[in-house]
């Protein structure tokens, strides 16, 4: 249980679920959980119990450092105006072409 | 076969016989775990007791319906919803009132604790092929409801001064059913000879040293096993809690024998 008398909520905890061997683990959403052995309890039965994965992650959600909103420009915007950053920029030579 | 004396002849009777008593065991513990939705100490542990319910009337719904091919009945609803209390083969310990939260977990732990044991042991043993299949896909789940509950255990009784008490009260209070769980009687001993179940009191020993490293780590005391053990409900002398459990579960169905899902 939390350690603060006011609140007596459960600390929130982010979840992370592996769909498949090798595949990276995807963001599935939270649970609320006294301790990480519960935690990863609680998400099996809130996230997993319809073949969603194989494997399970929980994070305390105030581990987690996020981006704020204002940083929305000057991180993501400046990958807008270049394009060849994406492969799809250069075009495939013939001779490549031809051997697939 | 319904009525409580009666001892099974054959292999198929003892069959039947041994899936009804699962059956019933995991039917009205599914039951009332299942009076926990929506009043759930916390929405996360309201999921998982759901969650632990219907994978128990799963159980026994399987077990069920192979009976009910065994003895030409129509589906498992006719276990279910047609007999009456002392028709069921379940323990006491299951179908008492749902309590307070620590007492859902510590009947729980009781109850799933033995049931890993003698899973692990009926697959050794039964040759039966459809039961022994349900049997391993079943056991893949007691293996989470033991490990959610005893968790719990060590979390309530380890954990503040209340619910180390109310936790600890629990135990003294229901130690009382856990004989039953170790019972045999006639009907387990043909049963056993025909290789469709199995000596329950080998793995006593077992479930005991489960139950007492869990109950010290959880800084609880141990009740004492030798005080009086309440028994007889495997032949139909139940509580009088069953009554109104199977009132309320089975009034819909019998009410409105033909109502079906649209």
């Amino acid at each position: 249980m939390s350690n603060n008398s006011t609140n007596t909520e459960w600390p929130l905890w982010e979840v992370f679920y592996q769909p498949k061997d090798g595949k990276p683990f995807e963001h599935a959403g939270n649970v609320h959980a006294p301790d990480a052995e519960m935690a990863l309890q609680n998400a099996r039965d809130t996230y997993a119990r319809r073949n969603e994965g194989i494997s399970i992650w929980v994070v305390p959600s105030d581990q987690i450092t996020a981006s704020s909103p204002e940083d929305r420009g000057p991180f993501f915007d400046p990958a807008n105006d270049k394009p060849y950053r994406h492969p799809q920029f250069y075009s495939v030579p013939r001779a490549v072409k031809k051997r697939k | 076969m319904s009525t409580f004396d009666t001892i099974p002849q054959t292999k198929q009777e003892a069959l039947v016989e041994t899936l009804l008593r699962l059956a019933d065991d995991r039917l009205i513990h599914g039951h009332r775990l299942s009076e926990w939705a929506g009043h759930g100490p916390e929405l996360e542990e309201d999921l998982a007791l759901a969650n632990v319910a219907l994978d128990m009337i799963g159980h026994a719904a399987s077990l069920y319906s192979y009976a009910a091919e065994l003895e030409g009945k129509d589906d498992e609803d006719h276990y279910a919803y047609f007999r009456d209390d002392i028709d069921f083969k379940n323990i006491a310990m299951v179908e008492l009132p749902k309590g307070d939260f620590g007492f859902t977990i510590a009947r729980q732990f009781l109850f799933s604790a033995f049931s890993y044991f003698l899973y692990q042991k009926l697959i050794d043993t039964v040759e039966d092929e459809q039961f022994n299949g349900m049997l391993q896909k079943h056991f893949k789940e007691i293996k989470y409801h033991l490990r959610h509950s005893r968790e719990w255990v060590l979390r309530l009784g380890d954990g503040t001064e209340e619910s180390h008490r109310r936790i600890q009260d629990t135990f003294d209070e229901i130690w009382m059913y856990t004989g039953e769980l170790f019972d045999l009687d006639d009907a387990d001993r043909e049963a056993i000879k025909q290789n469709v179940f199995v000596d329950v009191t080998e793995f006593k020993g077992e479930w005991k040293e489960l139950v007492n490293s869990t109950l010290e780590e959880a800084t609880l005391t141990v009740p004492d096993y030798d005080q009086y053990m309440f028994s007889g409900s495997r032949q139909g002398r139940h509580t009088e809690h069953l009554g109104h459990l199977l009132a309320q579960m089975q009034f819909l169905r019998r009410s409105y024998p033909d109502a079906e899902w649209k």
